[in-house]
């Protein structure tokens, strides 16, 4: 198993790394039994998400793809990050050995979790928006 | 930037004194060992040369007791396989290993139990060692084969490897022994220590890769694993790796000629860098702290996952290695951290470090450096970690 250059570089050197006080929402997935915990933090203003930040419990490949992940929607307005795939961040990452795939999947739905934690926060109904997020038990892990 | 092997478990460098007497068999006794013409002569008389040599360094009565192999993999199949396949016509079906045993076993028992054997697994506490009095009292009267490794590959945990070959011979019950991890730093004598087969591997101990051994005590009834050639007695077929049987000759050779020394050293290294990583709040010790291979250490830090630690420490150039589950191609982490109690989520920040005879105390410092910086960089940025500091608040009020 190896890692490409740019999951090496986003491990080595993770953007966006650490916590955002009075955050407008904040996802947390995943489990330590797995052995992967991601938690996002956002500030929205004017539907646009201006601030980004993660913290990953996980392996390489889970460090990486939530630093890419949040690069990825730092300045996109709410819908544009929801239309972000776990596909695209393994693109942007020019690809994840086949073991590693679920990180990505954790990643996008990390980001849909805090988001749907702003919709909450507001008062609205998130699932219409972002839709259900499987919990840890059904990602087939154990 | 340094470089630091301490992966020594895994793999080794191969020593120049063992490479030097292997090349002339790359080179110049190139013979087939079962050619009737002189240079095929010399090979054979090479290859029975180092047979008799290993048979002495591990206390055989007699040099064709020893069969050489690919590999450690291929001793542990054909141990197993070949006792168990030549018992059960004596309606001998049971099988007694450890839950902590190398794939090589534990693989080769599920592959049995398919064909019907029934597998006791055997407990190994939270110290990772196996009890005697749990070995006799699984013993039954279909009991074919017990096997238990000498020392354990990720833990080091070294087993009570003379107390079991006892047990086993009072009951009448074959003894096997995985001594790929421990042969080079313990003292074996298969004859005093009641072992009946015994696997272990040249590249543990600075020999080449792809050569090991199976000793196989004379009246163990064993069916062949390879069929072929007439090559080991008819016992294992394909022609010999002349240069790799010089090799582990070499490497075992020189492995018992300093064995004290560097036990010595090793020792005082593995026990300044475990008391030095301890000081790492919530950080253990995996396995007996005192009953464990000299060049062994592997612990746990809470908070962090295994594979993360084990990219930065090579970004600082050490080579060490992880029960992760993610360095491990599966989900779940390592079975020998499960085996002796620990819960998942510890179990997936364990790290290993093995060390030889190459590695110096200037490597210890380094470590001790590098590993307190990673593992606090880690759970700065770990949510988990920030759970269990929250939960630690929460019970100190």
């Amino acid at each position: 198993m190896a890692y490409s250059e740019k999951v090496m570089d986003h491990f080595a050197n993770p953007r966006n790394v650490g916590e955002i006080e009075n955050a407008d929402g904040i996802g947390e997935v995943g489990n330590s039994k797995c052995g992967d915990i991601m938690k996002m933090y956002i500030k929205v203003e004017n539907d646009v998400i201006t601030e980004v930040k993660f913290k990953t419990f996980g392996c390489g490949a889970a460090i990486a793809t939530s630093s890419m992940a949040t690069e990825m929607i730092k300045g996109k307005s709410i819908n544009d990050a929801l239309k972000l795939t776990n596909k695209a961040v393994m693109e942007a990452l020019d690809g994840l050995p086949p073991v590693k795939v679920h990180c990505s999947v954790l990643a996008e739905q990390a980001i849909k979790a805090a988001i749907s934690d702003y919709y909450t926060r507001k008062g609205i109904d998130p699932e219409p928006f972002v839709g259900k997020i499987p919990d840890c038990d059904e990602c087939g892990c154990h | 930037m340094r470089n630091i092997y301490a992966d020594n478990s895994a793999t080794t460098a191969i020593s120049p004194q063992v490479l030097e007497k292997m090349m002339p068999c790359l080179t110049e006794f190139y013979g087939n060992p079962s050619s009737l013409y002189r240079i095929g002569g010399k090979a054979k008389e090479i290859v029975e040369n180092a047979r008799e040599n290993i048979a002495k360094n591990l206390g055989a009565a007699f040099a064709n007791e020893i069969f050489f192999t690919s590999g450690g993999s291929e001793s542990d199949n054909w141990a197993l396989k070949g006792v168990c396949h030549a018992l059960k016509a004596k309606g001998k079906n049971h099988i007694i290993t450890s839950k902590f045993e190398h794939h090589a076993i534990l693989h080769t028992c599920q592959s049995l139990e398919k064909e019907g054997f029934e597998v006791t697994y055997l407990d190994v506490y939270e110290n990772g060692i196996v009890r005697v009095e749990d070995v006799e009292n699984a013993i039954r009267d279909n009991t074919a084969i017990v096997s238990i490794m000498y020392a354990n590959n990720e833990i080091g945990t070294i087993q009570p490897i003379a107390e079991i070959g006892a047990v086993c011979k009072k009951h009448k019950v074959l003894f096997h022994t995985d001594a790929v991890q421990a042969a080079g730093y313990v003292k074996i004598n298969v004859v005093e220590q009641n072992i009946d087969l015994l696997s272990m591997t040249a590249h543990k101990i600075h020999g080449p890769k792809g050569c090991g051994l199976l000793y196989v005590r004379r009246g163990v009834k064993i069916d062949n694993l390879i069929d072929g050639g007439a090559q080991e007695r008819n016992r294992r077929a394909g022609t010999e790796n002349v240069a790799g049987i010089v090799g582990l000759d070499a490497a075992l050779q020189l492995a018992v000629d300093t064995m004290d020394r560097r036990n010595a050293k090793l020792t005082k290294m593995r026990d300044r860098l475990i008391d030095g990583l301890l000081k790492i709040e919530r950080s253990r010790l995996n396995g007996d702290r005192e009953k464990r291979l000299p060049g062994n250490v592997n612990m746990c830090f809470e908070g962090i996952e295994g594979e993360s630690l084990l990219l930065r420490l090579d970004l600082c150039g050490i080579s060490a290695s992880s029960g992760s589950a993610c360095t491990s191609g599966s989900l779940d982490p390592s079975h020998v951290l499960l085996a002796i109690g620990l819960p998942h989520e510890i179990a997936h920040g364990s790290m290993r470090l093995s060390f030889s005879d190459e590695n110096t105390e200037e490597d210890i410092d380094y470590i001790l450096e590098k590993v307190p910086e990673i593992v606090s960089y880690l759970r700065a940025m770990s949510p988990l970690w920030e759970a269990i500091k929250k939960r630690e608040a929460e019970e100190n009020n």
